[in-house]
């Protein structure tokens, strides 16, 4: 793996317009929730109703970001159009997550997000600032020796081309914490999301159930 | 895409203020960011070129992000990811079409990133209005036509069509949401205001471009669902192409409330086959007050695509809608609560 990749960042690209003027706010018009469940959300509802403060003008200024990508602080100056996966891929080196469809339907860019599945083609980079982000390069411990899902991967040959894989062993590591490797059925379910079109599919449930045993993973 | 600025806000005030004074062309004007899921993918075609994106993930925090039960009913903030809601124990039991129609919805990472509120507001998957080398199309440009109405439309709807637009509703939840009669919470300039969850969206009529009356800058933010008699014998049945990670060809929701076998009332939507969520209000009056037996079943069937207008490929959806309520009628009943 590349070594941490540092840029250099302008302090004010770090701050949106909105914190920049948080100064100008007073009081918001709330109309209480009145059903009975309805949680406190007026303190929620607090806002500046003064004038629009004064935004950037040119959307094509980068934004400097700090992404923490598989435990690493990474401090990048990115287009704010950029994916997350573009983000891994283009600008830190991380080119284990896979553009498949490159629109959220082939899932080859999934990665752990918070410790959740999703897809990284559709997060833009600039959404993920604060939250930790795993990805296939993440997995393998500190001696280099591989997560129980990606051996289990090789011991049932659950792939044919390969391009595919790291977002299936993102994917069935997501699916094995959430809970819903429970059956064979719920295995193909909860891994729809993730097409191969070399059809490995009953290694890659065979793969994930022999990984399943291996908590945590 | 097209370049646009970029803001994040951390409480709802903050968002629906960023969202006000800007003064682009309709097209390219602001527009929050969740899950991501159907904004970031149509930007990427060029369908929707928002000038000012506000990520409003940070809400998720607040109670925007929580679920909240009482005796009253069941309170969803619109940050809500699909996932939590799908999972949510007491979502299972007492509204179980809701916890349905998010379980058969796009795949597990989808789910884990879209949120309640922009699901229902996800935008049509009719290829002509995603495929920007298709000229005509009223929806993405005003005026310029309907390619969908002399083109393959085998997807597109049979319910609430106009001659300027034939594009499905695509989602899942709206149906469970409309059927079991929920109240949306929308936050704007001038504070918050509630509407029932049928108002939310607008037929396409001449105006195929306005889907929703959430107007620009204002931000839904929560669902009430009122714990009513036949929520708890609710179901959501999807009859699709594939068995897995699919739009709805039809689907039903049937919320029933039964007394030895007679309806005492009765809620039923439809999806797949109409350009909004659809409230099947006739199919419901043919059932109320009757026993549930074949006749009953097929008057609702019958009632419920009476107005229905199919175009070239997409007659089959009269029929196999039909079969769809009937079955989601019979599981509903047969349901042990």
């Amino acid at each position: 793996m590349r070594d941490e990749v540092r840029d250099e960042v302008r302090d004010d690209d770090c701050q949106s317009g909105l914190s920049r003027h948080a100064h100008s706010r007073r009081n918001f018009l709330m109309v209480t929730a009145s059903t009975a469940v309805a949680p406190t959300i007026g303190r929620a509802l607090t806002a500046e109703a003064a004038p629009a403060p004064a935004r950037r003008i040119e959307p094509r200024e980068p934004l400097g970001l700090t992404l923490e990508i598989n435990s690493r602080d990474h401090r990048v100056v990115l287009d704010a159009r950029t994916t997350l996966l573009d983000a891994l891929r283009d600008h830190l080196g991380l080119t284990g997550s896979k553009k498949g469809c490159d629109h959220g339907q082939c899932g080859a860019c999934t990665v752990l997000v918070g410790g959740r599945r999703v897809l990284a083609c559709l997060t833009l980079a600039a959404s993920v600032q604060g939250r930790s982000v795993t990805t296939i390069e993440g997995l393998s411990g500190a001696q280099g020796e591989l997560h129980p899902m990606q051996q289990a991967f090789i011991d049932h040959d659950a792939f044919q081309c390969g391009y595919c894989t790291p977002g299936q062993i993102m994917s069935a590591i997501g699916c094995v914490n959430e809970g819903h490797a429970e059956s064979d059925a719920a295995i193909r379910e909860y891994m729809s999301g993730n097409l191969c079109r070399c059809g490995a599919y009953p290694n890659i449930v065979a793969a994930v159930n022999q990984a399943k045993s291996s908590a945590p993973i | 895409m097209r370049p646009f600025l970029f803001d994040a806000a951390t409480t709802p005030g903050e968002a629906i203020q960023a969202a006000q004074g800007w003064s682009g062309s309709p097209e390219s004007r602001v527009h929050f960011l969740a899950g991501g899921t159907t904004l970031i993918d149509l930007m990427k075609l060029d369908v929707m070129r928002p000038g000012h994106v506000i990520d409003i993930n940070a809400l998720g925090a607040s109670d925007l992000g929580r679920i909240a039960v009482g005796e009253g009913g069941l309170w969803m903030g619109a940050l809500v990811r699909m996932a939590e809601a799908a999972e949510h124990p007491h979502i299972n039991r007492d509204f179980p079409a809701i916890a349905q129609s998010l379980q058969l919805a796009a795949s597990q990472q989808i789910r884990n990133m879209a949120t309640l509120g922009g699901n229902v507001l996800q935008r049509t998957r009719c290829p002509y209005f995603r495929d920007v080398s298709y000229r005509q199309c009223n929806k993405r440009a005003p005026g310029s036509g309907c390619a969908a109405l002399d083109g393959f439309n085998r997807s597109h709807a049979v319910l609430g069509t106009s001659d300027q637009c034939i594009a499905t509703y695509p989602g899942d939840l709206a149906q469970a949401l409309i059927a079991l009669d929920v109240v949306v919470e929308i936050a704007g300039p001038r504070g918050v205001h509630r509407i029932p969850f049928a108002d939310l969206h607008r037929e396409p009529e001449d105006t195929p471009e306005i889907e929703s009356v959430i107007r620009p800058g204002e931000l839904l933010i929560s669902f009430f669902v009122p714990a009513k008699a036949w929520a708890r014998r609710s179901v959501f049945l999807k009859v699709r192409d594939r068995e897995s990670y699919e739009f709805a060809l039809a689907s039903a929701v049937v919320a029933l409330d039964l007394d030895q076998g007679v309806v005492r009332d009765v809620r039923i939507a439809l999806g797949g086959v109409a350009t909004v969520p659809w409230r099947a209000t006739a199919a419901e009056a043919a059932l109320r007050g009757k026993a549930l037996d074949d006749v009953t079943k097929d008057a609702a069937a019958q009632a419920a695509f009476a107005d229905a207008q199919a175009h070239e490929h997409n007659a089959f959806k009269i029929e196999l809608g039909k079969r769809t309520l009937r079955r989601a009628i019979e599981q509903a009943a047969a349901m042990e609560i």
